[in-house]
């Protein structure tokens, strides 16, 4: 308990190093994942624009990034990192190959998220008059909310425990910080108070992704 | 009002090249309703979309109000399609939108302005009946509701052409009746033609001033009730029986 008090202001900085490594990277992902994923929904095979050639080689390039395990990733990827942020440590050290992964993991939960979406509302909208931007704004994405704030929660919670390998590049988060004060110091109280904070943590993500998910979803 | 000149259309198939649509050659007049009846797969839904080109034919061309649909640019097309409503077995309502959003979609779609989208919804769900559930999403709604609201949102841009594919192919009898009788009062008061496809002979019977019948992707033929009292095709035939049905 002591001890719990000692490390507390080390333990909130953690947490801010996660939070500030999640939030980035969770909006790159986004950001970057959704056209992605919608073009890979617009061009695959079957599909009115479909571009067999280039959908193979996307899908090739998006599947090979999500395979890679992640500390392999973060590893391999330093020098890349070091080229766009000019350096390969600290928590913009992490971000970088998180955000590498997630990009083509999101990419790939918007693409299945469309393909749930109902053909004949596509039909509808085709029949109305629409063109393709208007069904990609005004029907796909609006039917197909919910499936994509259910996609960002589960790409959140899974990277939180991504980014427990930050401390490898020095990256700090609270993944790191139970390991290196809880684990490797054999402070046992401190780790154990660390992980409950990290299953509190992804609780309330989860949830407010649920009651997110629960006013945006109509369909009951 | 509508001209389909020597429709053909083939799909490729695991099985080869299927010719669902054979030298289809019709004219619907305006104003009237017309309807196409015949088996599953008859082919019956595939020509009604090539109506407003959702489909286009392997050969022949489709002139709606007296321009060749076939030779417009996409652009073109999806104009025209403005002042085309259609219909479908499944409604195909936007499940995260209310009624109101649902019937106002084509009117985004051509950039109505929104004073002008609020007037026109509210017309559009008056004439079905149902103002009282412009707030409500389609999952409150029944059936029969969904449909009204589809039927709506097909007239809200007012449209010269209304399509309807199997609209009551889901609906039980009472809801049916009152389906096609809003369909009847539509054409009747805003004298929009109607083309609908169906397999149920009480619909066709009901509402359809003269019927095209689908064999096997042949027009075998077409029946004026005006005028004829029997038919020579079987499907045909069982538009007069009584209490028929396919």
């Amino acid at each position: 308990m002591q001890e719990i008090i000692e490390y507390f202001p080390q333990i909130l900085t953690a947490l801010y190093e996660t939070f500030l490594m999640m939030s980035i990277t969770i909006a790159i992902a986004v950001t970057f994942g959704i056209p992605l994923g919608t073009y890979l929904y617009l061009i695959r095979p079957g599909a009115v624009k479909s571009s067999p050639k280039i959908y193979v080689v996307l899908d090739f390039i998006v599947n090979t990034v999500r395979s890679f395990p992640f500390l392999i990733l973060l590893v391999a990827m330093i020098p890349v990192t070091r080229f766009i942020i000019g350096t390969s440590l600290g928590t913009g050290g992490v971000i970088v190959p998180l955000s590498v992964c997630a990009i083509p993991e999101f990419a790939r939960l918007t693409e299945q998220t469309l393909l749930e979406v109902n053909q004949g509302v596509i039909e509808m909208a085709k029949a109305a008059g629409a063109n393709t931007f208007q069904i990609i704004w005004k029907v796909l994405y609006r039917e197909a909310r919910s499936g994509l704030v259910s996609s960002a929660t589960m790409l959140t919670i899974s990277f939180l425990s991504f980014s427990t390998v930050a401390g490898l590049v020095g990256g700090g988060g609270i993944g790191d910080f139970a390991i290196r004060i809880g684990y490797y110091r054999y402070k046992l109280s401190v780790m154990l108070f660390t992980v409950i904070l990290i299953v509190i943590i992804v609780q309330l993500i989860q949830t407010a992704g649920r009651i997110a998910i629960r006013k945006l979803d109509k369909r009951i | 009002m509508i001209k389909l000149k020597n429709i053909n259309k083939s799909f490729d198939s695991a099985n080869g090249i299927i010719k669902v649509l054979d030298s289809i050659s019709v004219e619907i007049k305006k104003g009237e309703i017309f309807g196409f009846i015949g088996y599953s797969g008859a082919g019956k839904s595939t020509l009604l979309r090539h109506i407003n080109l959702l489909e286009y034919p392997t050969s022949g061309e489709v002139f709606v109000d007296g321009e060749n649909l076939t030779e417009l640019s996409q652009k073109e097309i999806l104009k025209r399609r403005r002042k085309i409503g259609m219909i479908f077995q499944g409604y195909n309502l936007l499940y995260n939108a209310t009624s109101f959003k649902n019937v106002a979609f084509p009117l985004e779609i051509s950039g109505v302005k929104k004073p002008e989208i609020d007037r026109r919804v509210k017309e559009s769900l008056k004439i079905v009946d149902l103002e009282d559930k412009i707030k409500e999403y389609p999952a409150k709604l029944s059936g029969g509701q969904k449909q009204r609201v589809a039927i709506a949102r097909a007239i809200a841009g007012n449209p010269k052409i209304l399509l309807c594919d199997e609209i009551t192919a889901a609906l039980d009898p009472e809801t049916t009746e009152s389906v096609l009788n809003y369909l009847k009062q539509i054409n009747r008061n805003f004298g929009i033609t109607i083309v609908i496809v169906t397999h149920e002979m009480e619909v066709a019977r009901k509402l359809c001033s003269r019927v095209g019948v689908l064999e096997n992707g042949f027009l075998a033929e077409i029946i004026d009730f005006a005028n004829c009292t029997t038919a020579s095709s079987k499907i045909g035939k069982y538009l007069f029986a009584e209490g028929g049905g396919i």
